[in-house]
């Protein structure tokens, strides 16, 4: 951690964390913004909107190709951010830092690459029943084209883990396991640590779906000794369209690259072509170069809040909410495991989430309705869609009180 | 509030709670499977048309409010008319929804099905409002596809 971030023990400011994101003055349909939908994806602080604004106003050129001096200010502005990433997940080197356009990407890039590398007929790939679609779809691209196997590790009724059978689902088959590590759809958070563990007692590697610990718990990737960290800057108060890959050099150095062209070379002849060293080898083409500074801006922003006073915040928000929605007559909150971050997905009664979220909507109310790209998630649940509210590190209780009495209204005007 | 009371009318709220021909037919000659992928809806329209006549039709499934009642309430309207009425009041009925503003349509004309009128200010639930006509143009088209509202 930086030591920026601020002193431990002292509450979070919400008020004047507030005042750092526009956006949140605006209103919607003439009522104050709530927006409980951060899960989605986040709101962008002053500083982070200011650094990509300042990137195209002074810094502004291709990196790593010209030798110019603006060119050299924009190679420095790029590679500062991979070392504040890196610094953020607490990489050995910023050789294992591959700037992605997001979560998606990233994931791809990895099931595209390792299984090049490692996987073919016969093998498997675990993951969990409660992965976003991009932990799931990428997998199974790969398993149509190598002829390989998608397991997955069971949900319990509260939206824990099964792990009971991890030894019959977990094999020398296994060539890699992709687990999410706090669900967007449940807000589980998965024990991640020890399902590191025993995998690496069998030899098998693993990827770490972090696009909602990062803004909420943060990833260290030594302690955890995770593989593979996916994650996008989005929906960590950064801008769209950029993302990351961690990956050990060891795995990294052994895969091929993802996509071909210009930077990630050493040279090309039409009789050879040889690769680019880590982390170029995977950075085909010109990048979001501006989103990458960004990006690098929104992680100091969080690291100078302090990730254990965010954290702090929104289990307050998380248990706050949960009991209030609680009061609320016919009210189910889907996802009640043990350890969960601050999203809350419920159904109201028997009417539809998407009824929920156009009334809340009328209020000026954010949140996400439908099946949260988790679509075997609602099934495993018997759902066809949940209303869910997430909460950053901008949301207060007051808010978490406005939603309580939308709902109230929803109920209203259901006659219900 | 008024355009949420516009939007969640007595009938579209009677609709969904007790929804009309909600029911699979034996012997339909049609049928189709509707499908709004932003939020799960999901409903299967069957039809019974004889001598280019909407004799029968009943749907099932799972859905939002309004996407439930447009489909009871579609499944009333058209029951006893050609299928070439249908297709011309489900072309009316869509620009009830979505046509420009300043275009005057006659609500009255749609007797019950005007209740939808209100749908126009919320462009993100059209597609609820209309999955069971899209459902029964490709049911009566006879093409199997699934329709969606994508
Ligand atoms: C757990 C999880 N994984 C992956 C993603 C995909 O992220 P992105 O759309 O930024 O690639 C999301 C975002 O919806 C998510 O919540």
């Amino acid at each position: 951690m930086k030591s920026t971030a601020a002193p431990a023990g002292t509450a979070l400011d919400v008020a004047a964390v507030r005042r750092d994101f526009p956006l949140l003055a605006r209103t919607a349909h003439g009522h104050p913004l709530v927006y409980l939908d951060s899960a989605n994806t986040t709101q962008k602080p002053e500083a982070v909107i200011r650094a990509s604004d300042r990137f195209y106003r002074e810094q502004n050129a291709n990196i790593h190709r010209s030798t110019y001096r603006l060119s050299e200010e924009a190679t420095a502005a790029y590679e500062g951010a991979r070392e504040t990433v890196r610094r953020f997940v607490n990489a050995r080197s910023t050789r294992e830092i591959v700037f992605t356009r997001g979560t998606t990407e990233s994931i791809n890039l990895l099931a595209t690459s390792f299984g090049q590398a490692f996987v073919k007929a016969g093998d498997e790939i675990l993951i969990t029943g409660m992965e976003h679609h991009s932990n799931i779809v990428p997998w199974q691209l790969l398993c149509e084209r190598t002829g390989a196997k998608l397991r997955v590790i069971p949900l319990d009724d509260r939206g824990d883990l099964i792990l009971d059978d991890l030894g019959r689902l977990l094999t020398e088959r296994t060539k890699l396991v992709g687990v999410v590590h706090v669900s967007n759809a449940l807000g589980t958070i998965n024990p991640v640590k020890a399902l590191i563990g025993y995998a690496h007692g069998k030899g098998v590697p693993v990827l770490l779906d972090g696009a909602q610990s990062i803004p909420h718990l943060g990833v260290d990737v030594a302690a955890l000794d995770c593989d593979f960290l996916a994650f996008s800057g989005h929906k960590v108060y950064g801008p769209t369209g950029i993302g990351v890959l961690y990956g050990k050099e060891s795995w990294l150095s052994k895969m091929p690259p993802y996509q071909g062209g210009g930077d990630m070379i050493a040279s090309v002849s039409f009789e050879k072509t040889t690769y680019a060293e880590l982390p170029a080898k995977f950075e085909a083409g010109t990048g979001n170069l501006a989103g990458a500074v960004a990006l690098g801006t929104a992680l100091d922003y969080v690291t100078g809040l302090g990730l254990p006073r965010i954290a702090a915040h929104e289990k307050d928000l998380l248990s706050y909410a949960t009991a209030r929605l609680s009061e609320i007559p016919g009210l189910r909150i889907i996802g009640t495991a043990r350890e969960k971050a601050s999203v809350v997905s419920f159904v109201l009664g028997d009417i539809h989430p998407h009824d929920v979220g156009t009334i809340l909507d009328q209020e000026g109310i954010c949140i996400r309705t439908g099946h949260h790209c988790a679509q075997p998630v609602m099934t495993r649940y018997d759902l066809p869609a949940t209303a869910r509210a997430s909460f950053g590190l901008y949301n207060t209780r007051e808010e978490v009180d406005a939603l309580a009495a939308g709902l109230r209204k929803v109920l209203e005007v259901f006659g219900a | 509030m008024t355009a949420l009371t516009d939007l969640y009318q007595e009938v579209i709220l009677d609709h969904n709670k007790s929804p009309r021909n909600f029911r699979a037919l034996e012997g339909a000659t049609h049928s189709g499977i509707g499908h709004n992928p932003l939020c799960g809806d999901q409903l299967t329209l069957y039809v019974v048309v004889d001598g280019g006549v909407i004799r029968e039709i009943g749907f099932q499934g799972k859905g939002c409010a309004i996407s439930k009642a447009s489909a009871s309430l579609m499944t009333e309207a058209v029951k006893g008319k050609t299928t070439e009425e249908a297709e011309a009041l489900f072309t009316r009925f869509h620009d009830l929804l979505t046509g420009p503003p300043d275009v005057k349509t006659d609500a009255k004309s749609f007797g019950k099905l005007a209740v939808f009128s209100g749908v126009r200010e919320f462009p993100v639930r059209v597609k609820c409002a209309t999955l069971a006509w899209h459902t029964l143009h490709s049911a009566l088209a006879g093409g199997g596809a699934a329709a969606s509202t994508e």
